[in-house]
């Protein structure tokens, strides 16, 4: 009986499923959304071929030459994995007996035969064989390439988004990216109205971090399947995917035309090391232009980080914003590429006997060098500067009883100051001294100087952006000193020393003049904004527990943060910094100082990870014409003051009308309430004494009126 | 002004009441002792002996003559507040905590604590004009509410009770059936334990302060969310002025946490918010450890806030407190 009641109910359900099955090619203009899963999950099948390779171009040889050439062939492929048992196997011609020029191999692991073939592919056996090496599972789809070529389909043109949209903004107002929980929120920072205005807000946006191009264009996500840029006119689109499985770390090039991915591998094998897989796409078009796989250990070089043991990031840009030239460092090499062919320079490193660190200019393809002092001192600790790609050292400084040395490019490339610390007589102790290059001066003149007291530790170095100043945080105190020079006019001179700030850490406006001293963690988020043309403090505030400090990319506004590293007070502050440092300079012209440093608006956020400010792309106009705005600000800032005035007098209004209208509301409520209330009573009082009519008992009401009695003490 | 410091107390504050006249202020905390101050200098008159537990909540009667305190000792005790002797103990099987005279001091709400099995309860009491009438038997028993009732006092025209406590749920029940009449929307409701509860003058309107740093107003009838207002810390007490559209909430960090904090980081300090705007006008600080509790001189021109620390501050206006423009 159930069996019956099945079938027909079997019967009816595959009927009606028929007629709910959409005729094949047809969607009825809905899109399925499964495709994009489909794309990125695909499938791996195990064919259990994977570590097979074949190899190809071998001798032809007689069966008496047979074992030998077995050998040959085992020695050499042995080397990279253990052949399994039976693994080689070099077929014969039946009737000749002479081998058929190919043999295949089986390794234990699939990762020892792919790096077989990396490394045999296209090397030579003897002198006439080159051999061809391949995966076994690679032959089925070498085998079905066609005979005849196509011609490729030219794709139809679809313009592509305007990634510049965002700065064509009426009120020119900047972006910034936060994340907090599992949120990622892109917002205006719209000062004039005292709030962050959102753009875009999207849960799970991203699995680890987002990171802005350097000229703001994209922003980058990363997933475990890849990375993935965002940008556009209309929103937050997606503009592109980068394929690299279990991604860690992103970084984009300068010119932000190449993406750099990274991803590091746990080894099957314990023993063996970790293997870092490293990708460069073109960013519009997605196409990877190199990919490098290598073991980890290449890449422990100088300060490694982070969770993949290597130094991030692995390949320096250098020669400015047209991304010409990257390098990476290795062991007594730096190996400089160039981004036409995407391969070294020469096709080889430059060879630096024990290279320790190495930094490029920011806008020349120049770099600096250091190399330490070895071998009891007998080989002498040196900075070096290169010029790729003819690579001649431009200049070389001899440096003696170093312990170590750190390189502060100016952001115009027009200086190096390189910190050195050097060994006491005794050996016990070390001091702090400066190098200085002037690299855009003939011959490179180099100058020596120290701190008024060289023993002084210094915690912190800044160059002024664009600037010929730099100040230093340095003192062994609790409350360190604060110091500015100048290397205007071929020499350094200090202009002033700050003593005793609470500071750690310095933060040079975008366009100069100004700096915040920031007192982070251990300071508990103190701050003083100071003016360097007038060499007077502006404000002090403070940001309690701050960790983190960005100025906007304009120098207009400051965002600190704390970040989730603190339980409490997690969220961001804005503050502003404008007037001066938009005058350039002519601080007399500028606006009232009370304008710097005043909190505009606070964000509280739990949970908060992020606080990133949209970066602007370089200022299209030429320095004359720049020059010009300069000398003429007062004009132009004349409509932007009535624009402002009329916004703010608008939101004071508004304002008003609000309060007014809420006041107006709680009164009618309290009154409505009242009545209500009165009513009520009224009501009550005459049914009590309508009981009380019918208890015919008389008892006198506690009377309930606010009267006070002010002479009737209790005491 | 400078703030009057009260150090008579050696453990957390826990509650105060000042008297209908304004020139008594009465302090609880959890040393078993009430005590009464003078509300203008501070000075102290004398204190309740008798509790052996820690004492959570009080309420004077409208002539200032009878005290009503309730303790974790299962007990709650009527007093003489002149002479500070003990005029009745209702005895309970778990601990006391809220008391509440109704207007007309002839009834009085009392909450009990879940404890050893036994769930809370709120119980309502005759209060006999003569003590020695008094008996201890509860007019009416009402249960329902899961965890701790923080908060259960007499709604308008002694109709109605509201309770509040750790399932944070606002609750109204009829007294004369003891029906529960109505529970707060959840969806605009607190999230976390209400901590306290204060009542308007005219009883129109209620604040209630929550540990999801959130305090909200509501209507006392109709139970409709009128206000919210936001702060960063857990809410521990609230109050609201009987003078001007302000609301005051006090908090902290966590008591458990407050050693490992900075004083800083704690913000132990009594929020002051307009009541229409729900926009912050400012702070008192002063306080070491969260403020437990916080009260409003009837004549609104003073408060006084009981910590953590054990301290009770009791605060005088300024005269520049009473420009502030509410709009």
């Amino acid at each position: 009986m159930a069996d019956i009641m099945s079938m027909t109910f079997d019967d009816k359900t595959t009927e009606s499923l028929h007629s709910l099955i959409l005729p094949p090619g047809e969607d009825f203009g809905i899109k399925s959304d499964d495709e994009e899963l489909h794309e990125d999950d695909q499938l791996e099948f195990d064919a259990g071929f994977e570590s097979i390779i074949v190899v190809d171009n071998l001798p032809v040889v007689l069966q008496k030459k047979f074992d030998k050439l077995e050998a040959v062939v085992r020695r050499k492929f042995s080397r990279f994995g253990v052949i399994k048992e039976n693994g080689l196997w070099m077929p014969v011609e039946e009737d000749t007996g002479k081998t058929r020029g190919y043999c295949f191999i089986e390794y234990n692991t699939p990762q020892e035969a792919e790096l077989a073939k990396e490394n045999t592919n296209g090397r030579k056996l003897g002198k006439e064989h080159i051999l061809a090496v391949k995966m076994f599972d690679e032959i089925d789809k070498l085998m079905s390439v066609p005979d005849k070529w196509d011609p490729p389909e030219t794709k139809p043109y679809t313009p592509l988004e305007n990634v510049h949209h965002w700065l064509a903004d009426e009120k020119g107002r900047d972006q910034f990216v936060i994340r907090s929980g599992s949120d990622t929120e892109v917002m205006w920072n719209d000062a004039r109205q005292l709030k962050a205005d959102p753009v875009h807000k999207r849960p799970f946006w991203t699995e680890s971090f987002v990171q802005w191009s350097r000229f703001g264009s994209y922003l980058a996500t990363v997933h475990r399947q890849g990375a993935a840029v965002w940008g556009g006119a209309s929103g937050f689109n997606r503009l592109m995917r980068y394929v690299h499985p279990q991604v860690k770390l992103i970084d984009f090039s300068p010119g932000e035309k190449y993406l750099v991915t990274c991803s590091s591998q746990e080894p099957s094998n314990p023993r063996d090391t970790r293997r870092v897989v490293l990708n460069i796409f073109d960013v519009r078009t997605g196409k990877v232009m190199k990919e490098l796989k290598e073991s980890a250990d290449e890449f422990a070089f100088g300060d490694t980080c982070g969770f993949t043991g290597v130094s991030w990031p692995i390949f320096r840009w250098g020669g400015g914003n047209e991304d010409k030239y990257f390098a990476r460092l290795g062991k007594n090499v730096i190996s400089v590429y160039e981004t036409e062919t995407f391969n070294l320079i020469d096709k080889k490193s430059i060879h630096v006997e024990n290279v320790m660190d190495f930094c490029w200019s920011p806008t020349d393809s120049i770099f600096a060098l250091f190399v330490p002092e070895l071998g009891g001192g007998n080989q002498l600790a040196r900075v070096s500067l290169f010029q790729i790609p003819s690579k001649v050292e431009l200049r070389k400084k001899i440096l003696f009883s170093v312990s170590d040395c750190k390189m502060y490019w100016q952001s115009n490339g027009e200086y190096l100051a390189v910190k050195v610390e050097r060994y006491t007589k005794t050996k016990t102790n070390t001091y702090t001294g400066f190098e200085l290059f002037r690299i855009k001066e003939r011959d490179i003149p180099i100058e020596a100087f120290e701190l008024d007291n060289k023993n002084d530790k210094v915690i912190s170095f800044a160059w002024e952006p664009k600037g010929d100043r730099f100040a230093v945080i340095h003192g062994d105190n609790p409350r360190p000193d604060v110091s500015f020079y100048s290397v205007k006019g071929g020499k350094v001179s200090k202009l002033t020393t700050l003593k005793q700030k609470q500071a750690n850490a310095l933060f040079w406006s975008p366009s100069g003049h100004f700096i915040i001293l920031a007192g982070l963690k251990g300071f508990n988020g103190q701050f003083e904004f100071y003016n360097v043309d007038e060499l007077q403090t502006i404000a002090i505030t403070e940001h309690f527990m701050a960790t983190d400090v960005e100025w906007d990319p304009t120098g207009r506004y400051v965002a600190t943060s704390v970040t989730s590293g603190h339980e409490m007070e997690n969220g961001f502050n804005i503050w502003s910094c404008n007037g001066w440092a938009l005058c350039g300079g002519t601080s007399r012209t500028g606006p009232e100082p009370a304008l710097n440093g005043k909190l505009l608006y606070r964000v509280p956020k739990d949970h908060f990870f992020q606080f990133s400010w949209r970066p602007r792309p370089p200022s299209l106009l030429s320095p004359e014409k720049e020059e010009e705005i300069l000398k003429n600000l007062k004009k132009y800032s004349k409509n932007y003051e009535t624009d402002d005035q009329d916004i703010s007098v608008l939101l004071s209004e508004q304002e008003c009308e609000k309060r007014k209208q809420l006041k107006e509301e709680w009164e009618r409520w309290v009154n409505e309430w009242k009545r209500d209330h009165d009513e009520q009573m009224l009501r009550d009082r005459e049914a009590s004494d309508v009981e009380e009519a019918e208890q015919v008992e008389v008892e006198e009401l506690v009377d309930v009126t606010d009267e006070i009695f002010p002479d009737v003490r209790i005491f | 002004m400078r703030p009057i410091l009260m150090k008579g107390h050696e453990r957390p504050l826990t509650f105060l009441k000042y008297n209908r006249d304004g020139d008594l202020l009465f302090s609880c905390a959890k040393d078993h002792t009430p005590t009464v101050w003078f509300a203008d200098n501070g000075e102290r008159l004398g204190t309740y002996r008798g509790h052996n537990g820690a004492v959570w909540c009080c309420d004077v009667s409208r002539d200032s003559t009878r005290l009503i305190t309730g303790s974790a000792d299962q007990s709650a005790k009527l007093w003489d507040v002149q002479s500070g002797t003990q005029l009745f103990t209702f005895n309970f099987d778990s601990p006391a905590r809220a008391v509440d005279f109704s207007v007309g001091d002839k009834l009085c709400v009392m909450t009990t604590d879940p404890f050893m099995g036994l769930p809370s309860a709120i119980h309502v009491k005759r209060i006999a004009a003569d003590p020695d009438d008094q008996i201890g038997e509860s007019v009416l028993v009402l249960k329902g509410p899961q965890g701790r009732i923080n908060r259960a006092v007499w709604g308008p025209l002694n109709r109605t009770i509201i309770s509040a406590g750790e399932d944070a749920v606002i609750r109204i029940w009829d007294t004369e059936t003891g029906k529960l009449l109505q529970e707060n929307d959840k969806d605009v409701g607190h999230k976390k334990t209400i901590t306290s509860l204060a009542k308007s003058t005219d009883a129109s309107h209620f604040l209630t302060g929550s540990l999801d740093k959130s305090a909200k107003l509501w209507d006392s009838r109709s139970l409709t969310l009128i206000k919210t207002y936001v702060t960063e810390r857990p809410v521990n007490a609230v109050a609201m002025s009987p003078l001007l559209n302000h609301v005051v909430l006090g908090g902290g960090q966590d008591a458990s946490s407050v050693t490992t904090t900075d004083h800083r980081a704690g913000k132990f300090e009594a929020k002051f918010y307009d009541k229409i705007l729900q926009e912050e006008i400012g702070g008192v600080k002063g306080h070491f450890g969260p403020i437990n509790a916080l009260a409003f001189n009837p004549d609104g021109k003073s408060f006084s806030s009981g910590g953590e620390d054990g301290y009770v501050r009791l605060h005088h206006f300024d005269p520049d407190y009473f420009k502030i423009p509410s709009i």
